[in-house]
């Protein structure tokens, strides 16, 4: 078996919009998301700025009942139900009936971090406190890894597999290449795949404790450097879920479904946490195999690559990925593809930033602009002995493309790249 | 306490925990929570944190184990409150 796969649905929750429509919208407009939060300051944690989807009760009730909501307590269960049924139905499918058999050939490979920090503190507190037969009876459920395509498989109705990955930032990555392989084997039609995060302050302190978070510009998150810049010196934390609809593109003409972009192919690798690669660094050398070998599976050239939708988190590391990217597609200066990121816009959204970013670049190939690179100038000069400033933009650019790269990487030296091909 | 009393403060209670698919009319003292209101058992052990909460009572494992229907439930508040 060797199907060929499509996108057909995808769905959002994130810092600049929840939602397709307006997700679209503030990317177009450039529009950021990073906000001052006082209970930062108040835990005197260094960085007081993150990242947040705008949820409203009312929304919450568009997708779970009074009674799932009761003693519910998980911000990324509930952002990859908003993003996970959104693009279910943006791919028109419906959930099975509740008397119903399962939906056998859909599948769910939805991944996270960590799962509903917020419900674990709540539990921890009541365990402390001797008081373990108090916990709410949802707990499991929220608190396993799994509680997201747990929660999204009873919403829906899945028979396929239905599991969590998880491979830190590269999350997202690693669902879509996993649920891709899964269609292309023929052993499912459609998998909803995606990531999620938690926000706030027990998911980020690690990483504030770590000093990667940018904690100068407390005062000024609309200033805060962005990634390329030569000035950024960390990333702010956001939060969210970003999820696809992939589909086999059998099934999907034959539903007459909208295509977004073909999957054309992906690797995954590890560097090893060998040479310059640690827990938390990347090995360069793994970066250039990992982008090489998805253009090798998707049997495109490096020149054959028009726009980078890139992991760039706006570290020290930013110089390294560029020159890597330089390395692997053999190309630089003007010859070098357009490339952006958007965390610029939303911070990292850590576990959800792959997907969330996956969405973007697969909205972006559909309407046909590039958004532009929030607060990246002046750009970092290692940058610019490499590609020409002109690749890229710091206004968004309308313009179509074909072919695009989006990598990922993450703790752990983890690394994963996709390759998307518009569908004429 | 009556258990007139007991059930006016414990049927608002119940009613939280009723699948979609069950009216508030079917609530009545002799019904079966779980075979008849179709509850979720995962869920009897959320009515009674709300019923220990409401009461100001422990309810134990063994006690758990007598709770069929909400005559029950009202039974065994009015021996704990007693």
């Amino acid at each position: 078996m060797n199907n060929r796969v499509v996108i057909t649905g995808l769905g959002v929750c994130s810092p600049i919009g929840v939602g397709l429509p307006d997700f679209t919208k503030a990317l177009k407009n450039g529009n950021s998301g990073i906000r001052y939060y006082s209970e930062l300051e108040d835990l005197k944690f260094s960085c007081h700025l993150g990242a947040i989807p705008e949820v409203t009760e009312e929304k919450k009730r568009e997708y779970l009942t009074e009674l799932q909501l009761r003693n519910f307590k998980s911000s990324s269960i509930l952002y990859g139900i908003i993003a996970g049924m959104d693009a279910l139905k943006d791919a028109k499918i419906s959930a099975s009936k509740i008397d119903d058999d399962p939906l056998w050939d859909l599948g769910i490979i939805f991944g996270t971090g960590v799962s509903s920090v917020e419900k674990f503190r709540e539990s921890i507190h009541k365990v402390d406190d001797k008081n373990a037969r108090r916990l709410s009876s949802n707990t499991v459920q929220q608190i396993m890894t799994s509680g997201i395509s747990a929660y999204l498989g009873g919403l829906i109705g899945a028979g396929n597999i239905v599991t969590t990955n998880s491979s830190a930032c590269s999350t997202g990555t690693e669902a879509l290449l996993l649920g891709y392989e899964r269609i292309k084997t023929g052993k499912a039609k459609q998998m909803l795949c995606g990531s999620t995060s938690d926000h706030g302050p027990y998911i980020w302190a690690g990483f504030d404790a770590l000093r990667i978070t940018n904690y100068r510009y407390n005062d000024a998150p609309e200033k805060v450097p962005g990634p390329l810049s030569e000035t950024a010196n960390g990333f702010i934390p956001g939060s969210g879920a970003g999820a696809y609809l992939l589909e086999s593109l059998t099934s999907a003409e034959k539903r007459g479904a909208t295509i977004y972009a073909e999957v054309l192919g992906g690797a995954v690798n590890n560097g090893g946490q060998r040479g310059k690669g640690t827990m938390t660094a990347p090995n360069n050398k793994a970066i250039i195999k990992c982008i090489q070998a998805a253009l090798n599976d998707s049997k495109i050239e490096g020149r054959d690559i028009e726009y980078i939708n890139g992991h760039l988190t706006a570290t020290s590391k930013d110089p390294d990925e560029i020159e890597s990217w330089c390395k692997a597609l053999n190309r630089k200066g003007n010859n070098f593809p357009f490339i952006n990121s958007l965390k610029g816009a939303i911070g990292h959204c850590i576990g959800a930033s792959a997907s969330i970013e996956i969405v973007s670049a697969l909205v972006q190939m559909k309407e046909g602009f590039i958004f532009q690179n929030n607060n990246c100038e002046p750009i970092h000069p290692e940058i610019l002995k490499n590609i020409s400033i002109d690749k890229i933009p710091t206004q968004t650019l309308y313009k179509t493309f074909n072919i695009m790269a989006k990598a990922s990487f993450g703790f752990g030296d983890v690394n994963a790249c996709v390759i998307f091909k518009k569908n004429k | 306490m009556t258990s007139e009393e007991i059930y006016i403060k414990i049927e608002p209670i119940i009613k939280n925990y009723l699948p979609e698919d069950v009216s508030k009319m079917e609530i009545s003292r002799e019904s079966d929570l779980t075979k008849e209101l179709n509850i979720n058992s995962a869920h009897l052990i959320d009515i009674v944190l709300d019923v220990e909460d409401v009461f100001d009572i422990e309810i134990k494992n063994e006690d758990l184990e007598k709770l069929r229907n909400l005559n029950d439930v009202i039974n065994l508040i009015k021996q704990k409150t007693e």
